[in-house]
């Protein structure tokens, strides 16, 4: 179907992402259920090798469970962002699809509306696990200042975020059956998250894995959010901005050109 | 006067089947319009392409003088659609549905809520504004998204199958809202339906299509006037296709179908026909349980053009379509 040279609206983007904030508030049980495994990660794994273990970098060290706090932040967004993707899955499951693709609206808007839907979830969601991380230990304790580290946190959450919600879209507009998307998002997500530093530091890994750490994106991301939660880094902090916002708009032009031939 | 649409030789190919093989119609404003066959004939892929769904292969077609193919974003704010499939957000209130249509039709912001006051108003859903979508009746989801259609004031709504799979009481109160609509908002309305009755009861006009072409088209007074005369039926025990070969031979018999195993005469005088029929079933020795005589309908009409009843071939679609979901 054509596009028409249709225009990006901000006030079309604002619909779509409107409407998916409006099922996001609907579905309160999914909300609860999505934070119980980062917290149960975080609580478990981080307190039982708090205890006798201390991580880090070349630029220091910490206790366990302020080195992985990061990552599950990173976690929360990877999962939470990949699977609104789902939401384009749904939208052609029962027809509402059709709806959206047949308005003046151009296919660009869809994507970035849609991304900017899973995008603010997903914040919401790591934000939240942030503070609630606070009561077992986790202490922001970088070089920055909570109001910079903060602000750099959601900085990168947001690009993190639209990045995958990118990928899950682009996975969405090719396929299309729910399972068919589950399927292929597992098994994305999976080697992303544990090939992302979370658990461990990636400076002494075999080079085989390195060279994976090395082109995922979400370990530039973790990163980041390492350093600011920590003031520990891996990457220098330009280079991690840099990976994490060309993935942002890489993912989203995929997004949508692929989504452009969707029906 | 400008038509409301005027379609020149549409055609629709798909990787191997033609679905449309040359539709012109022109549709005036204001006219209630049937496309009217059996699943498959190609009214849903005809509907598709005025409505910028899908690209005509060849052929051109246009929605007051825009044509669809140029010029798609303004044929789009000038129709409304209420597609054949469920198409509304389960999980917002009908409100809510509504408020989204407005925002992507860019209904300006001051008007919004004073349209779907009015459109709720109209389908009667003014109670159920604020529930949940998924809590709503199959009847009351198809006046949502009838409302849906007209929210943005569309010159011409397209209705594609509006009662398929509604109870009978829930179908009489879809067609009072169309033709309120039509009478009282001037609104082109072009309705698809594989229902004989519904296109007879609410149609100005209707275009019966089978396999891609239109094969008949006038007002379904001219139509079942054109048939003329009256239907004899007649229920044979035995020997149905040799009773057919003499009968067609008379020459007050304009046409004689053979359907389910029973005979349908087109005649010009049913009460002065009966008795000659009987006459010729004696000679024959064919025993002729029943007989009956009536006005032509559109059913008639349908299989006099076809040669098969719709009814049948509506229970194969459907069986087709359970296999092969999204054929259409």
């Amino acid at each position: 179907m054509s596009n028409g040279g249709r225009m990006v609206f901000a006030s079309d983007i604002y619909s779509i992402w409107l409407r998916e904030m409006l099922r996001y508030v609907r579905a309160r049980s999914r909300l609860v259920t999505s934070l119980v495994t980062p917290l149960l990660w975080l609580i478990i794994f981080g307190s039982g090798f708090s205890s006798s273990l201390r991580f880090g970098g070349p630029s220091g060290t910490t206790n366990y469970i302020n080195f992985l706090a990061p990552g599950i932040l990173g976690m929360t967004v990877l999962f939470t962002a990949i699977f609104s993707g789902m939401s384009v899955m749904f939208d052609k499951e029962f027809g509402f699809l059709k709806e959206i693709l047949v308005a003046p609206v151009s296919r660009t808007s869809i994507v970035l509306g849609k991304a900017l839907g899973g995008t603010t979830q997903a914040s919401i969601q790591a934000l939240l696990i942030l503070a609630l991380s606070t009561f077992i230990g986790v202490k922001i304790s970088g070089p920055l200042g909570i109001a910079a580290a903060l602000g750099l946190i959601l900085v990168t959450m947001i690009f993190i975020g639209m990045g995958f919600v990118g990928l899950g879209i682009s996975i969405a507009s090719r396929l299309d059956s729910i399972e068919g998307f589950q399927v292929v998002a597992n098994l994305l997500v999976l080697p992303i998250f544990f090939l992302s530093g979370a658990f461990f530091p990636v400076t002494s890994l075999p080079e085989w894995m390195k060279v994976l750490v090395n082109i995922n994106p979400l370990a530039y991301g973790v990163d980041a959010l390492r350093f600011a939660v920590t003031g520990l880094h891996t990457y220098p902090l330009m280079l991690d901005l840099g990976v994490v916002l060309g993935f942002f708009v890489l993912m989203t032009i995929l997004g949508s050109v692929l989504f452009r031939n969707v029906r | 006067m400008l038509n409301a649409i005027e379609t020149r030789d549409l055609v629709k190919r798909f990787e191997d089947v033609e679905a449309v093989k040359g539709v012109s119609l022109e549709i005036k404003e204001g006219e209630l319009f049937g496309l009217l066959g059996p699943n498959g004939a190609g009214k849903t892929t005809t509907i598709s392409m005025l409505c910028t769904i899908q690209k005509p292969t060849s052929g051109s077609a246009k929605i007051y003088g825009h044509d669809v193919r140029k010029e798609p974003d303004t044929v789009r704010r000038l129709i409304g659609i209420v597609f054949q499939e469920p198409s509304l957000d389960d999980n917002l209130t009908g409100k809510e549905n509504l408020d989204f249509h407005a925002r992507l039709y860019k209904v300006p912001r001051k008007d919004i809520n004073q349209r779907i006051t009015q459109v709720l108003d109209l389908v009667e859903l003014s109670d159920k504004a604020n529930v949940i979508v998924k809590k709503y009746s199959g009847g009351m989801k198809r006046r949502l998204e009838i409302a849906r259609g007209l929210l943005h004031h569309p010159k011409v709504l397209f209705l594609d199958e509006p009662t398929l799979g509604l109870d009978p009481q829930t179908r009489r109160h879809i067609w009072d809202y169309i033709e309120k609509l039509n009478k009282e908002k001037q609104i082109t309305m072009i309705l698809t339906t594989h229902y004989m009755d519904e296109a007879d009861q609410l149609c100005d006009r209707i275009a019966i299509i089978d396999h891609g072409l239109v094969i008949a088209l006038d007002t379904p007074q001219n139509l079942k006037e054109g048939m003329g005369g009256d239907v004899v039926t007649m229920k044979v025990s035995s020997g149905s296709q040799q009773l057919k070969t003499r009968l067609e031979k008379l020459d007050f018999v304009k046409s004689a179908q053979l359907v389910n195993g029973s005979l349908r005469l087109n005649v010009d005088h049913g009460e002065t026909a009966i008795p000659a029929f009987m006459d010729v079933a004696r000679q024959e020795g064919i025993t002729v349980p029943s007989i009956g005589l009536r006005e032509p309908t559109l059913e008639d009409i349908f299989i006099k053009y076809t040669g098969r009843e719709i009814r049948a071939q509506e229970a194969e679609g459907s069986f087709a379509s359970f296999h092969a979901p999204g054929r259409r």
